[in-house]
């Protein structure tokens, strides 16, 4: 900061003056709109003091809500990844009838409300839906249990691997796949041998972004999750369930987990862009 | 690779196995209204306690909560509720209408099925400084109102219908003057939630508006909650008779083999112990002792019915919440 006003005072002028104005403004609203409800998220889970905080935490229902959180996002994310490698694979070296609609198809998620994407599968797998009837008779619970939870999860978590996949891999080219072919590698060896490991780190990229939202998804599942205490009511849920029981503190101790599971996914993403920058910008020169 | 997937055959077997036998100890699920969270938080765990006492099986009760119509749509869309205990009979009407609970349940407990009744009361901010007293206080301009979505909500239909009778019973008190004055009232609504809950965080927490519709026990509760030096209690005129009834959802109980246990917990809440749990939740109770015991905290109020008033609440919700019906005519939110 000191470094940065000398210079300004030996150089004065407008030149200078309107970078800093702009960083000013960039941190202040960073500052505002980022630092401060993250900092109060804290601030009122721990404002009854730290034994309610781990009460808040170790309390059955919440035990429940991460237990069932983790076993959402541990089915999504790697289902989400193998699409995403599968789809990006196919979309970046394959010419083929309907590869637009496919691309299109993969944002789709993007565009859509979760809420609609939740009452999606109420219209399909709801009693009163498409296959309702089919399911209540093979006694089969998709809506308002734990596959409801999934299949929502899974569908507005859709895009993120592929989405990050993409870009890279049709900026990096086909040539060393090519040359391995043409060395004799099988198909399941170039994948395994040269693919993979040119896109690991922006694979690791879109895993992390994916379980972040995963676990933080909010309205897709409120709609499928029929709210059901300590059974279908995952993290996200559970703090809107515990801010309307009056038990604020309680709400924001469980907030601070969801704070915390993004500040680690922050870190991660920010490590992965210092360190394997050059490997994740999908138009960056590619170092030979 | 042979050996693994036997493995994982027999490691499936066991747990579907052990699934069947948790099955042996019933579990209920009860979908509730809003504000009835404290409520049966308290009940689920007597009648746990009693159900051990009796039979010596361990029952779980789950709960869900939100505003009565949703989860009524909730239900018919296949959220397996053992019992419904919903705000008002016409949401219980509505997952009958689909053929999950049979068509005479209102008459198959006493009181209409209803084990204990509310009413509609008004919560202000401490001093009342919009000097707030009765129905006609909250249609003046300058005057912000907070009640839930009637469309979502049980607590926001009792609401709007305790004002529409209001409205009716003044003298000169017609249909078109009681809609006139509906009208008024919801344009000085600024939020209208899905649940009651919601409107009581709205209005307390938040510090939206300056007069809360609710139902009483629910501002009970949040005076008692949230400060009982910072709101007020103003009890109008005139309210109605707010009565939540509850349901065995047949369908249900017969495909999970719950009959039993479903239809004791709801007779278990005319006993005198839950009657007792109702009336320190701020439900009036009807059993004697417990309405005498908690006598000194309710306010005498005059009281109308849906019955006498409106015709019912299938004639009610026809005529005021159906699509096109009264409600939507108000242009609210337009």
């Amino acid at each position: 900061m000191d470094a940065v006003l000398s210079l300004t005072r030996s150089r004065p002028g407008a030149g200078r003056l309107v970078p800093l104005l702009l960083i000013a403004a960039a941190l202040g609203f960073l500052l505002l709109f980022l630092l401060l409800p993250l900092a109060a998220v804290f601030v009122e889970a721990l404002r009854k003091g730290l034994g309610t905080y781990t009460a808040a935490l170790v309390h059955p229902e919440a035990i429940a809500a991460i237990k069932l959180t983790l076993l959402v996002a541990a089915i999504a994310v790697p289902l989400n990844t193998v699409f995403g490698v599968a789809a990006a694979w196919a979309m970046t070296r394959f010419a083929f009838r309907g590869k637009a609609l496919l691309g299109a198809l993969i944002d789709l998620p993007f565009s859509v409300s979760p809420v609609v994407s939740g009452l999606i599968y109420v219209l399909l797998f709801g009693a009163q839906g498409w296959f309702g009837p089919w399911l209540l008779e093979h006694d089969i619970k998709l809506i308002f249990a734990v596959p409801g939870l999934v299949l929502a999860t899974i569908f507005v978590t859709l895009p993120f691997v592929a989405r990050e996949l993409i870009p890279l891999m049709q900026s990096q080219g086909s040539d060393e796949e090519e040359a391995a072919r043409v060395l004799g590698a099988g198909g399941w060896q170039i994948f395994f041998r040269v693919t993979l490991p040119n896109i690991k780190w922006a694979l690791l990229y879109g895993v992390l972004l994916c379980n972040a939202r995963a676990m933080g998804e909010f309205g897709a599942v409120s709609v499928v999750s029929g709210h059901i205490r300590g059974l279908t009511n995952t993290l996200p849920l559970h703090v809107e369930i515990l801010y309307n029981d009056y038990n604020y503190a309680g709400a924001f101790a469980v907030a601070s987990l969801l704070a915390f599971l993004a500040l680690i996914t922050l870190g991660l993403k920010t490590f992965l862009e210092w360190r394997y920058g050059s490997e994740l910008a999908a138009k960056a020169p590619r170092g030979h | 690779m042979f050996i693994t997937l036997r493995q994982t055959l027999l490691g499936s077997l066991l747990w579907l196995g052990a699934i069947a036998a948790q099955a042996a100890d019933p579990s209920l699920l009860n979908v509730s209204y809003d504000p009835t969270r404290e409520l049966y938080k308290d009940v689920n765990a007597a009648f746990a306690a009693q159900w051990k006492a009796d039979k010596g099986e361990t029952v779980t009760i789950n709960a869900s909560h939100g505003g009565s119509g949703k989860q009524a749509r909730s239900v018919i869309d296949g959220l397996e509720a053992d019992v419904v205990t919903l705000a008002l009979a016409y949401d219980i009407d509505a997952v009958a209408e689909k053929g999950l609970i049979a068509p005479d349940w209102q008459k198959r407990l006493p009181h209409n099925s209803t084990p204990y009744t509310s009413t509609i009361v008004f919560l202000v901010r401490k001093g009342n400084p919009k000097g707030i007293k009765d129905w006609n206080d909250l249609i003046k301009p300058g005057v912000e109102v907070i009640t839930p979505n009637p469309k979502t909500s049980g607590g926001a239909r009792w609401n709007y219908l305790a004002a529409w009778g209001y409205a009716l019973k003044q003298p000169g008190g017609n249909e078109a003057k009681a809609k006139e004055f509906v009208a008024a009232l919801f344009k000085n609504v600024p939020v209208l939630d899905t649940g009651a809950r919601g409107s009581t965080t709205t209005f307390v927490q938040r510090g939206i508006g300056d007069v809360l519709l609710a139902w009483e026990n629910e501002a009970l509760l949040a005076r008692q909650e949230l400060g009982k030096d910072e709101f007020e209690i103003v009890v109008p005129s005139l309210s109605i008779l707010a009565e939540p009834p509850v349901a065995v959802v047949d369908k249900v109980v017969d495909r999970r083999g719950t009959r039993a246990v479903a239809e004791a917990y709801l007779k278990f809440l005319y006993s005198p112990a839950a009657q007792d749990i109702a009336g320190r939740h701020y439900y009036r109770p009807y059993d004697a002792a417990a309405a005498a015991k908690y006598a000194s905290v309710f306010t005498k109020v005059n009281t109308f019915t849906i019955d006498a008033e409106f015709g019912g609440w299938k004639k009610a919700q026809a005529t005021h919440f159906a699509d096109g019906g009264v409600f939507d005519q108000l242009g609210v939110g337009k």
